[in-house]
């Protein structure tokens, strides 16, 4: 049997919010700047797999959230998560046909966008950094898909 | 490969229209920015969502914590020995520094008194801890875990043993964001202690530089100079070390000279702050500060008898004349 609903319901809130936690873990300075976006990669991933729980009201909170964990003008992250999660959910069905690197490809460029609202907001409210390395989420969100994918998939049929 | 799931959604006639309510949290989302940004409407609904947001941190934090806490309790004897020592040793040379400030401080206190114009010292400080819970990685900026509970307010100075810190950006009910004066975003009146000259000190981005844009070619400023708070602006006490020169190059056709200073405080190792207060400067011709048994005496020896006939007999009792003048 699948897992049903609610076991699904379950896993997405608690490794949204293990995402949210992990994005405020202190890390090394030089390895900080690499963090990768793991609530918004937990979003994209069940969006694709069960786009019926994964809704965009709650990706809208989730991102909310990490505004206030983060301490940063309200609604800033809550606008790229539910940019991000609109745009999956209107690809969502050609997405996970794609191989596993082709859809790596694809989580990058939703990265990008997110990247691209929080940069242009963050100038819009004058706290503008404009050095490269602020991109580098991108990759190392793009680089972690395949584990994510696999962690997902595991999880979901060890509960069968 | 995504695991597929059971509900996939049907290709035809879509559940809800997903458009119509991205539409909508996209505009709450551009309301919220507006308005926390642009009108510091939403302190109250940032209280509440921090309430949330305060176990996380405190979770997050925790383990951080409860590690410091075991390896100090197995640190060994011979270790905690030395460590006593040297702190002995320190405490004795601040002393010996201390009774030589405090001279200074009351003859400070006098002369400002002269000017009508009371020293911005800060007066009370509360020690606070610095979360483990890092922020944004392009922005300076630390939650320490007191708030608006422990009488925290929005622009306070914070300092550390050995300078300025930052201030405090944003409160909550019990934490608060302080605001490094490392950040890119920051400024901060100095003035250099050994010539005078007033600038200001602005954050580059980087924990151990400060950068001084407003420096001209001509002016008397030198690598190893220490800057020091002017109190200007009243949001941090007057005479704090701030930075040391590092860098002043100057270059004859431009009329601003590159200055690079390294910030006293230590932004990126410290694990507890102070959050000071202290009077801002006042510097309107309000009553003298009399209250101060050093200056009512002062003031009592300073002008000859016969220049306020009504203050004269009320100092009398307490002060005698014939006795205070060997002091």
């Amino acid at each position: 049997m699948r897992p049903s609903n609610l076991t699904r319901r379950l896993f997405y809130w608690l490794s949204v919010a293990a995402g949210l936690v992990l994005a405020i873990v202190p890390l090394p300075e030089w390895l900080s700047p690499v963090r990768p976006d793991l609530a918004l990669l937990a979003v994209i991933y069940w969006i694709l797999t069960s786009p019926r729980i994964a809704g965009l009201g709650y990706a809208w909170l989730a991102g909310l959230l990490l505004d206030v964990l983060r301490g940063m003008t309200l609604g800033q992250h809550a606008l790229g998560f539910v940019l991000v999660a609109f745009l999956t959910h209107r690809i969502q069905l050609r997405m996970r046909m794609f191989p596993i690197l082709h859809q790596a490809g694809a989580v990058m460029a939703l990265l990008a966008v997110y990247h691209f609202v929080i940069f242009w907001t963050d100038g819009l409210t004058d706290h503008g950094y404009t050095g490269s390395d602020r991109w580098l989420p991108v990759l190392s969100g793009g680089l972690l898909w395949p584990l994510i994918v696999a962690a997902g998939d595991s999880l979901l049929r060890s509960r069968r | 490969m995504v695991e597929l799931s059971h509900d996939s959604r049907p290709i035809i006639g879509r559940d809800r229209p997903l458009g119509a309510s991205f539409l909508a949290l996209a505009l709450v989302s551009v309301g919220l920015m507006v308005a926390d940004q642009r009108y510091g409407q939403l302190e109250r609904v940032r209280g509440w969502l921090s309430a949330v947001a305060y176990p996380v941190q405190l979770a997050v934090d925790l383990p951080f914590r409860a590690w410091e806490r075991v390896t100090e309790s197995f640190a060994d004897r011979s270790r905690l020995r030395q460590e006593n020592l040297e702190l002995s040793a320190r405490l004795r040379l601040a002393n010996l520094q201390l009774q030589r400030f405090a001279a200074l401080e009351d003859e400070n206190r006098r002369l400002r008194d002269m000017r009508e114009n009371s020293s911005g010292v800060a007066d009370r400080a509360l020690v606070a801890s610095i979360l483990n819970v890092d922020l944004d990685p392009f922005r300076h900026r630390v939650l320490l875990d007191k708030g608006a509970e422990h009488g925290v307010f929005k622009g306070q100075a914070v300092l550390d043993a050995e300078g300025i810190f930052g201030q405090v950006a944003q409160v909550h009910t019990r934490t608060s964001e302080v605001i490094l004066i490392s950040d890119a975003e920051h400024a901060i009146p100095v003035q250099s202690n050994r010539s005078g000259l007033r600038t200001i000190a602005v954050g580059t981005g980087d924990s151990d530089r400060l950068s001084l844009p407003f420096v001209t070619v001509e002016s008397d400023l030198k690598a190893g100079d220490l800057l020091i708070s002017t109190g200007m602006g009243g949001v941090f006490p007057s005479g704090y070390p701030v930075a040391e020169v590092t860098r002043v190059e100057r270059t004859p056709a431009a009329t601003f000279a590159l200055v690079d200073a390294r910030p006293t405080a230590r932004l990126d190792r410290d694990r507890e702050v102070l959050l000071v207060w202290f009077e801002p400067p006042v510097t309107s011709p309000a009553t003298p500060v009399a209250s101060d048994a050093t200056a009512t005496s002062q003031a009592a020896t300073a002008p000859g008898p016969g220049m306020e006939p009504a203050a004269a007999p009320a100092a009398a009792p307490a002060a005698p004349p014939p006795a205070e003048a060997p002091q």
